[in-house]
This record gives C-alpha cells, sequence and structure tokens, in this order.
C-alpha cells in the first residue's frame, strides 16, 4: 500500500497542530460554535448524541496491521473499546472528548492515518473496490488513482467551501462493488482502443433526499487528465451549484437542473480552458504511486483443493470466499454482521485479532468495505481454514455475506442527531427472525439496507430491500422499499406502501421474502424477481 | 512553518491601493473609467476579460463564509492573467485565510477583525501542499519529480 | 414543561440545564419556561454549553420525560448498548426511552 513521503507526513502533521491551535481557541471561547464547525467536521469530528464522534479515513479502504493497531489503542485508550465500520469505508468512534481529539490525530498521524475531510461541505474518503489487486475481472489495481486523488483533493484551496459534501467511488471492473453510480462521481478505468488507460465518468449520482443514479457524462477520459477534469466538475459546481436550501445543494440537484447534456457541456467548456494550465498530476508522479501496488508476492504453483469436510467451514467458504487471480489464493469476508449484533461494530480486541490475521495471512492488507464488512484480500486457501478458526472465536465467521442477514445499516437515532428512528434494532430483530442459516441460503442473495432518516447513511435506496425510518407523530415509523441496487445495474428502491411499526416491518419483510419464494423463477434473487413481477404481488402479500 | 513576512495590514502588495470602491460587475463594464470592482457571490469574473487591463481592484464578497464561490472566482481571474489587488471581503474568516491566498487574494477585508498572531500561523503552518494554484507554491509531485 | 439542554464543549457528554447549573441526568432539569434561548446565549458564550436547545417534557413523579424519542435517548444512552448508558445498573432505563 501507499506509503507516506517527507511531504506527505508533514502535510499530516501540520494539519494536526493547526487543528490543535483549532481546539484551543474554541475551548478558550475565541470561536463560536457555528465558526468551529466547518472545521472540526473538516477533521471528521463530529457532535453526535451523546459525545462528539470522530471518523478517521481510511483511504480508498486500504488499511495495514500497524494502523488497525492503533485503531484498537485508540478504541481502548479515548473510546469505550469499540469501533465501527461504515458505509464509507472508514471507521468511527462514538465517544470521543473534543480535547482528546488533537491528540488522537496526533497517533494516527504517526502511522499515516488522518480524519482529513471526513465529514463537511469537503470532498470526502474516495472509496473503492475492496477486491481490488486481487479480482480477476479488473483492468488494473484502481487504488493509485484512488491515491492520486486523494492527494490532489486534500485541502483543495478552491473546493473546500463547497455546497455540499462531495464523495468519489473508483472502480476498474465492469462488475461494480464500489457502487460508483450512486458517488457524486463514479469513475470506472477502462482500456481504450489503443490500450490506453481512461476514466468513464460519471456524474451526479446520490442517495438521501433526493436519490439519483449518476449520468455517464464523458465515456474516455485519459486517464492523466483525470485532475484537470475533476477540476472542471467541482468548479462547475462550486460556482453554479445552488447555497439557497441545504437540501438543494449536492451536485446531482445541478446535474438534474441542467440536465446531464448541459452539464457535461459546461464541464467540458470548463475543462478546455485549464487543461493546459499544468495543473494535472503528471504520469510520472502516478507512476511513484503505482509502485506501492504492485503484486505481493504471490507463491507460485500453490493447489486449489479444499477440504471442506467440516460442514461450518464449507458454509463459510462457499459465501464468504471469493475467487483470487491468483491460483491457490482467494478473497475472504470478515463479517461484521453477527446474528443479533450491530452491524459493522468491532471491539478493540476483535481489531486486534483481525490486525494479526491480515498481518499473517493477507500480506499486511486489509479492506473495509461499504457494506461494512471487512476483505482479507489476498490468502492462501491452504490458510483459510486457521484463518476461519480464529475468525469463528471471535464471533466473525458469520457465513452470510449478500445475504438477508448481512445488513448494512446506519448508527440510527442510538447514535446519530439527525435521525428520525433507531436501525440497530430493526436490525437485530430482523437477523434474529432470519437467523437460520438454511433459511438464509434458500432466499439466496438478499441486500437489505437500513437508515434511520432521509440522508440514507444505510443507502437504503440501493438495497433489494431498503427501510427508511420517519418520524411519525414522535413515533418510529418505517417505510419499506423494493428494487434497489448499487452495482453496476445501478436502480433506486421504491416505496411499497404505507409505513410499519418496527415490528411492523419486521413481518412486511418475512411476508415479501416468501412472496418471492413462491414467485421466482430458476436462479432468480429476489431483485430478479422484484423486477420481473413489479410492485404488485408483493403489495398483496404485505398489505392483504 | 514556512518563513514569509505577514505585513501587519495583510495587503501582499507593494503598490498603492486603489482609491475608488468597487462598483457592481455591470457598473463596472458599463463605466470605461472605472477601475475597482465588487463582485458578488453569483457573478461571472470571465465577463472581465476585456478590461483586465484598466482593473486595478477586484473585490471578492463572502457573504457568509460558507459560500465559497469567491473562490473560484479568484482564481479564474488569476488563470485569466489578472495581476492587480484581488482582495476577499466580507465573512472572512481567519481559517479561511490559506486558502484564499492560494486562489490569489492578496489583500483582506474582512467584517470582523482578524486577530494577527493567529492569521500569521495560519498563513504559515503548512510547508507543502499538493496542488498547484494561484500563489506559485510548488506542489509537492513537481518537488518530487522536479 | 420546556427544558434546556446541550452537550458539554470539552467532554461532549449530554448535559441538561438545572436552573443553577448543568447536570448529566435529566431529573434534575429545570422548567426553563420562555427564558431558554437567554440562558442558552449567555452559557453558550462562556463555554459552558455547545450547541444548546430547548426540548419538550411532561414531567412526572420521577423527573421530567422529554417528549420526544431522540431526547429521551440522549438522556439515557444508545438503547442498544446498555452497558455505555448514563446508568448502566439502572434496569428500566430501556423502557424509559420507548
Amino acid at each position: 500500500m501507499y506509503r507516506y513521503d517527507t511531504y506527505d507526513q508533514a502535510i499530516v502533521d501540520a494539519r494536526v497542530a493547526e487543528f490543535r491551535d483549532q481546539v484551543a481557541r474554541r475551548i478558550a471561547g475565541e470561536m463560536t460554535d457555528d465558526q468551529f464547525k466547518p472545521l472540526r467536521l473538516k477533521n471528521g469530528l463530529y457532535l453526535q448524541l451523546h459525545a462528539y464522534m470522530l471518523r478517521v479515513a481510511i483511504p480508498y479502504g486500504t488499511i495495514n496491521a500497524r494502523q488497525l493497531r492503533v485503531l484498537a489503542h485508540i478504541a481502548r485508550t479515548y473510546d469505550r473499546g469499540y469501533g465501527h465500520f461504515t458505509t464509507r469505508q472508514n471507521i468511527q468512534f462514538n465517544w470521543i472528548r473534543l480535547e482528546d481529539a488533537p491528540d488522537i490525530l496526533a497517533e494516527l498521524a504517526k502511522v499515516e492515518m488522518h480524519a482529513i475531510q471526513t465529514s463537511g461541505e469537503s470532498i470526502r474518503n474516495i472509496s473503492a473496490d475492496q477486491y481490488a489487486g486481487a479480482a480477476a475481472d479488473e483492468v488494473c489495481d484502481p487504488r493509485p488513482w484512488a491515491e492520486l486523488i486523494r492527494q490532489y483533493t486534500t485541502f483543495h484551496p478552491e473546493f473546500s467551501y463547497l455546497p455540499r459534501k462531495f464523495k468519489i467511488g473508483l472502480t476498474a471492473s465492469d462488475n461494480d462493488r464500489a457502487a460508483i453510480k450512486l458517488h457524486d462521481v463514479g469513475l470506472q478505468i477502462v482500456r481504450g482502443a489503443d490500450g490506453e488507460t481512461g476514466f468513464r465518468v460519471f456524474v451526479g449520482g446520490g442517495m438521501g433526499r433526493t436519490p439519483f443514479v449518476a449520468h455517464l457524462i464523458r465515456d474516455f477520459l485519459p486517464a492523466v487528465s483525470i485532475c484537470s477534469y475533476l477540476e472542471a466538475i467541482l468548479r462547475v459546481w462550486n460556482r453554479h451549484g445552488r447555497r439557497d436550501n441545504i437540501h438543494k445543494q449536492r451536485i446531482k440537484i445541478l446535474v438534474h437542473d441542467l440536465g446531464a447534456q448541459e452539464f457535461a457541456r459546461q464541464v467540458e467548456e470548463e475543462w478546455q480552458t485549464i487543461q493546459h494550465l499544468g495543473d494535472d498530476i503528471p504520469l510520472k508522479e502516478y507512476e511513484r504511486i503505482a509502485a506501492y501496488f504492485t503484486p505481493p508476492a504471490f507463491e507460485q504453483g500453490l493447489s486449489d483443493e479444499l477440504d471442506l469436510s467440516d460442514p461450518r467451514f464449507a458454509a463459510w467458504v462457499e459465501r464468504n470466499v471469493h475467487g483470487h487471480k491468483q491460483p491457490g489464493y482467494a478473497i475472504a469476508t470478515i463479517s461484521l454482521k453477527p446474528v443479533g449484533g450491530i452491524p459493522g461494530d468491532v471491539s478493540a480486541d476483535q481489531i486486534d485479532l483481525i490486525a494479526d490475521l491480515a498481518e499473517k495471512y493477507s500480506f499486511d492488507d486489509l479492506r473495509p468495505t461499504h457494506a461494512q464488512n471487512l476483505v482479507l484480500p489476498h490468502v492462501r486457501k491452504a490458510d483459510l481454514y486457521a484463518i476461519w478458526q480464529a475468525l469463528d472465536a471471535a464471533g466473525l465467521a458469520t457465513a452470510n455475506l449478500d445475504l438477508i442477514s448481512d445488513i448494512i445499516a446506519c448508527p440510527g437515532l442510538d447514535y446519530c442527531s439527525l435521525a428520525n428512528t433507531r436501525s440497530i434494532p430493526l436490525a437485530q430483530k430482523l437477523t434474529e427472525r432470519f437467523a437460520d442459516p438454511a433459511r438464509q441460503l434458500d432466499i439466496g442473495e438478499l441486500k437489505l439496507k437500513i437508515s434511520g432518516c432521509i440522508n440514507a447513511c444505510g443507502h437504503h435506496h440501493a438495497g433489494h430491500i431498503g427501510v427508511l425510518g420517519v418520524d411519525r407523530k414522535g413515533t418510529e415509523n418505517f417505510q419499506l422499499l423494493f428494487g434497489g441496487s448499487g452495482a453496476e445495474d445501478a436502480s433506486l428502491g421504491k416505496i411499497i406502501g404505507p409505513g410499519f411499526s418496527e415490528d411492523g416491518v419486521v413481518d412486511a419483510i418475512e411476508r415479501a421474502v416468501e412472496k418471492y419464494r413462491d414467485l421466482r423463477e430458476d436462479g432468480e434473487r429476489f431483485l430478479d424477481t422484484y423486477r420481473r413481477v413489479g410492485s404488485d404481488p408483493f403489495k398483496e402479500a404485505i398489505y392483504g | 512553518m514556512v518563513e514569509v513576512a505577514i505585513p501587519d495590514n495583510l495587503r501582499f502588495r507593494q503598490d498603492e491601493p486603489a482609491d475608488e470602491p468597487g462598483v457592481s460587475l455591470d457598473a463596472f463594464l458599463d463605466q470605461p473609467n472605472a477601475v475597482s470592482v465588487r463582485i458578488d457571490g453569483g457573478d461571472d469574473v470571465r465577463r472581465l476579460g476585456p478590461a483586465l487591463d484598466r482593473l486595478k481592484l477586484v473585490e471578492i464578497d463572502f457573504p457568509r463564509f460558507r459560500d465559497g464561490r469567491g473562490y473560484s472566482s479568484a482564481r479564474i481571474l488569476r488563470e485569466m492573467g489578472y495581476t492587480g489587488e484581488l482582495k476577499a471581503v466580507g465573512d472572512v474568516l481567519v481559517d479561511q485565510l490559506l486558502f484564499m491566498r492560494r486562489c490569489g487574494f492578496d489583500s483582506f477585508g474582512p467584517d470582523q477583525a482578524l486577530d494577527l498572531d493567529v492569521a500569521k500561523r495560519a498563513l504559515t503552518e503548512y510547508d507543502f501542499v499538493y496542488q498547484q494554484a494561484a500563489d506559485g507554491h510548488v506542489p509537492v509531485w513537481k518537488l518530487r519529480h522536479g | 414543561m420546556k427544558l434546556l439542554t446541550g452537550n458539554h464543549l470539552v467532554e461532549g457528554y449530554v448535559i441538561w440545564w438545572t436552573g443553577d447549573g448543568w447536570s448529566r441526568h435529566v431529573e434534575q432539569a429545570a422548567d426553563v419556561g420562555d427564558k431558554g434561548e437567554q440562558i442558552a446565549q449567555v452559557e453558550a458564550a462562556a463555554c459552558r454549553v455547545n450547541n444548546p436547545y430547548i426540548v419538550d417534557a411532561e414531567p412526572s413523579p420521577t423527573g421530567p420525560v422529554p417528549t420526544h424519542i431522540k431526547e429521551r435517548i440522549r438522556a439515557i444512552g444508545p438503547t442498544v448498548r446498555p452497558d455505555l448508558a448514563l446508568k448502566p445498573a439502572d434496569a428500566s432505563a430501556g423502557s424509559y426511552v420507548i
């Protein structure tokens, strides 16, 4: 993975010093909260229900053991013994003291980590395919480009007071595991006709109050122009995005209001003006970064044989292990979704264990996913059993990747001041209702996503089944949506009918699942059946 | 820390200030003898292209510090070759000074007086930057590769 | 009744205005009537509270009960981690919220 040079380190260290100073001025009363808020948000420090919450960046979802151990240390020393992996591949700590925040950032800086621009109206963490560098279906590893873009968008002076937040997603595969079409900018790395590397550029995706699937505005952008092109996109939005209504200020609104074609035209026009100014980061710099992402020293000639005589191990392999481009290797997903558990939460002890496993078995490489699980990208098949046993002992071996109990849920009203409803208890009830592994396998792939409010941090619009928490006259109420997808076939879920109580929505989901089982044809997932038959049979089953 | 002399009036120019306050963009374009213009958030600074020669002072207003349109306006002006005074006015807080300098602002007229010590610290905090911008600070990628 | 609440600037935890100071315990919260904004301004300016705001509550034998579930969760702690609640040993905490 990328390693800081003295420049990167100096920049992060300067940021810590700057923030330490800003915190001191806030505590001394030299700044109001209104003035301080954008500054602390630029360092990932939220004020949530019970305490300050710190969101630490895990750039493009890549982290090593040394860094993980510092996260465990932070959880123990400054928090309450756990962390929460988010839907943007970051980690959050929920119980932070303002006074400790600069010290925490200083400790993170020592292991090349930060919380820069993980919140506020900034260019946020760039998310990327969690199987980068390991999957056979990618054009190249997208992460060197993600790192290059990360540097380019860090403390960008023109774009630090944007109309709203800005999220970039990256993939290098036709199989989109990073949900790029639901990002403000989605980038797919492709090869041009003559083998040149380029990007398909999508703009204007997003969830929240007004969800949109991103539009393709450029079919092929030479990769070396990505910085100037992003600058053109950001500048058009920074200049023309709305500033009058916080709910209408994302770039997706501008793209929608102008129309994708006109938006693309304005971007091209701006880009024509600026592309020759020499602001692009040159290929030599890309190559310097890419040198950190060369394939690890895989052993050659390893066997693909696996002893699957242990049925629980076999079940885990079946669900949670994906093929690797290197013979004898595999990609293993660590589930953070045990039955009755809190999706995405990990204890400090679990983080330490995972660090050990990554270091020992996966070339010191771990990938948080936007589905709030963790991936060991490069494990020898011969090591899978030992890995599974270690995970199993720590409650991290639930064999449920992409099954109904692999729920994505935002923290919800238990933690978040923006929420209308709690989401975690609902997730717990659902995993308990569908606990039976055989039943889950029979249902098959079903991506269930829960958001406690319209901000959609649980990505409910992109769920095969989505749940949205709403405030109905002071009580918690849940709307049900079907048919969303964050993959390359991106679509937005549709509300099925009137909302439910928490217990009511569990029953409704169960009825919908049973109806799917009645109606499904060979090989169809829930999503496929829904797309084929439409809402009516499900409405009928749910509402009678 | 960067060793840079920060003038107490936060005006990073040696020439005499223009003695006319900025008129609106429309008024400026309509008055061939005007030398100062005041740009509001929604104004298109590219309209100043033909008039750059006579322009001595551009004041860019920040009605609320969160409204970042002025940063783009400033940078566009510098990209167009404007070398006159570029002044950030309005809700300008000390923690935005560095970004503003990098976008080409060389003077400041904040609504509320800035603490000079804090301002100097803010402007010298970062020795290194990742991007080329309007302030001539050599970006890290150039330092890495010469 | 109206309660004034916010978070401790440095510690981050939830606090309630008691009439002459701040407490972590909602049972001690005072009815601020229509004085809430005034008190909030003074206290925020003195950095004794961050992000203060006023919430509705009903009186009860055990003290004020905020009307909105969000404020009840703030008063107690996350319902899914009773061990991290303000009073982890209090078995009745869960029923306070819902």
